[in-house]
């Protein structure tokens, strides 16, 4: 009987990493474009600001999209 | 498609139907949580979850070569010792789905197997350590990899979240949501479906149909793509109902970071080479996330039936594996009598399923009357 510790070390290790990863750059993106939103609505703000949240928050999703994108490419590989 | 003896072809619609048992009793692993939490309507999520898994048939052309991985010493196995093999495995996924408990179809047709080759061959045909380090420690180790990460994200999420407007970031959530059902789905497709097309084609390699080391015939890669899709599609609701709100309640950040966590875990587990069971993994990330909100709970009764389900699986389902093969030893009339049986069994689960019928249309409900 051979348990490949190392292995099963490291699917907790990316697991861990990877999820609390996502989640929190999908969380910012999601905020991001929740505070745009008001900003927007309320017409307070300076246009600078909105800017930077709504580009952030693409590049928090575009992230994310990439992750999910690896995923696939894992699926099919 | 020459040369297929009764037996043989009995043993292929079984697969078949193995497969369209996996189908529906692992729907709730890519679909529930999304389906608890609104993210999309219970038959719109069932038919996004049949399609990924039929694509994630085909995607794949790297088919099962084993249908143990060494759990059961495979060479020689006899056509009669995969279908008893099938039965077990089929009738407690039918029992599972009855009393909507989520366990893994891997473990049940491994059991199966199991039950069957000892029946057939003696324990020598059984390797032991396999059976740790393939089930064993998987099963233990899948619900807390998957429900720790799960635990985190959640905690995580709500934090950064917390000044935000709920209402204004569910949409996003239900979104992401999405993204990672498709994927589990996906996953599941190439995984499971090309479980089944190995076992058809290892049938044909016993039965002398196809040389050793052959690939799967188009027909095989087709009807396993299509039975594990129709499986998907009639929903396993019951199933979908313990996970998506059994185990606890869940709202779009959870089920957010309970479907992302599911997905991470079985993606990273096969790559790096520790598979670990997506029914588990899947079970452990929707309870992982109930504790990591703040005033969370997990229904500990419910997940307690469902881990005794769990251990229970390899053993029950080789009991039955074994009493199958025990009627097939005994010739074609063995065959016949077990096939009657698995009919009958399976018929029997059905109308006691009818009595509390849940469906998708109150998959969700709070109550489910019994009539």
């Amino acid at each position: 009987m051979n348990i490949d510790w190392a292995a099963l070390g490291s699917v907790f290790g990316v697991s861990l990493a990877v999820t609390v990863a996502l989640v929190g750059l999908f969380t910012l993106g999601i905020i991001g474009l929740s505070k745009q939103e008001t900003a927007a609505a309320s017409g307070s703000g300076s246009g600078g600001s909105v800017a930077l949240a709504r580009t952030g928050a693409y590049a928090c999703f575009a992230l994310c999209a990439a992750a999910v994108a690896y995923g696939i490419y894992l699926i099919v590989a | 498609m020459e040369h297929i003896t009764l037996l043989l072809g009995i043993v292929i619609v079984t697969a078949l139907v193995f497969d369209f048992t996996n189908g529906f009793h692992d729907t709730a692993n890519a679909m529930a949580t999304t389906i608890s939490t609104g993210a999309l309507k219970p038959k719109t999520a069932v038919a996004m979850s049949a399609v990924l898994n039929l694509v994630g048939a085909f995607l794949s052309v790297e088919v099962a070569k084993t249908i143990s991985g060494g759990i059961v010493n495979e060479d020689g196995l006899k056509t009669e010792v995969i279908f008893a093999a099938l039965v077990g495995a089929i009738l407690w996924n039918l029992l599972t789905w009855l009393v909507g408990l989520p366990s893994s179809s891997s473990h049940a047709l491994f059991g199966g197997l199991i039950g069957a080759a000892v029946m057939s061959m003696g324990w020598s045909s059984i390797n032991g350590g396999t059976v740790v380090t393939k089930v064993l420690i998987p099963a233990l180790a899948a619900p807390l990899v998957a429900g720790l990460a799960a635990t985190l994200a959640t905690r995580l999420t709500y934090r950064i979240g917390r000044n935000t407007d709920t209402k204004a970031t569910a949409k996003g959530y239900r979104a992401g949501q999405i993204a990672s059902a498709g994927l589990v789905s996906l996953a599941h497709g190439t995984n499971d479906a090309q479980k089944t097309m190995g076992i058809i084609t290892l049938a044909l390699v016993t039965g002398g149909v196809l040389n050793p080391g052959a690939n799967p015939p188009m027909w095989v890669i087709v009807s396993a793509g299509v039975a594990i899709a129709l499986g998907t599609y009639l929903g396993g609701w019951r199933i979908i109902r313990t996970m998506g709100r059994g185990l606890t309640d869940l709202q779009p950040q959870q089920g957010f970071a309970a479907q992302t966590s599911a997905a991470t875990v079985i993606l990273a587990s096969s790559h790096l080479g520790f598979s670990l069971s997506t029914t588990q993994s899947c079970s452990g990330a929707v309870m992982g996330a109930g504790l990591g909100r703040k005033g969370g709970v997990v229904r500990w009764s419910t997940a307690t039936r469902m881990f005794v389900a769990w251990g229970l699986t390899l053993p029950a389902a080789g009991l039955v594996g074994a009493g199958a093969e025990f009627l097939t030893k005994q010739g074609p009339w063995g065959v016949a009598v077990t096939a009657a049986l698995l009919i009958a069994g399976s018929a029997v689960i059905w109308v006691l399923s009818r009595r509390n019928a849940v469906t998708h249309t109150n998959v969700t409900d709070d109550e489910i009357a019994t009539t």
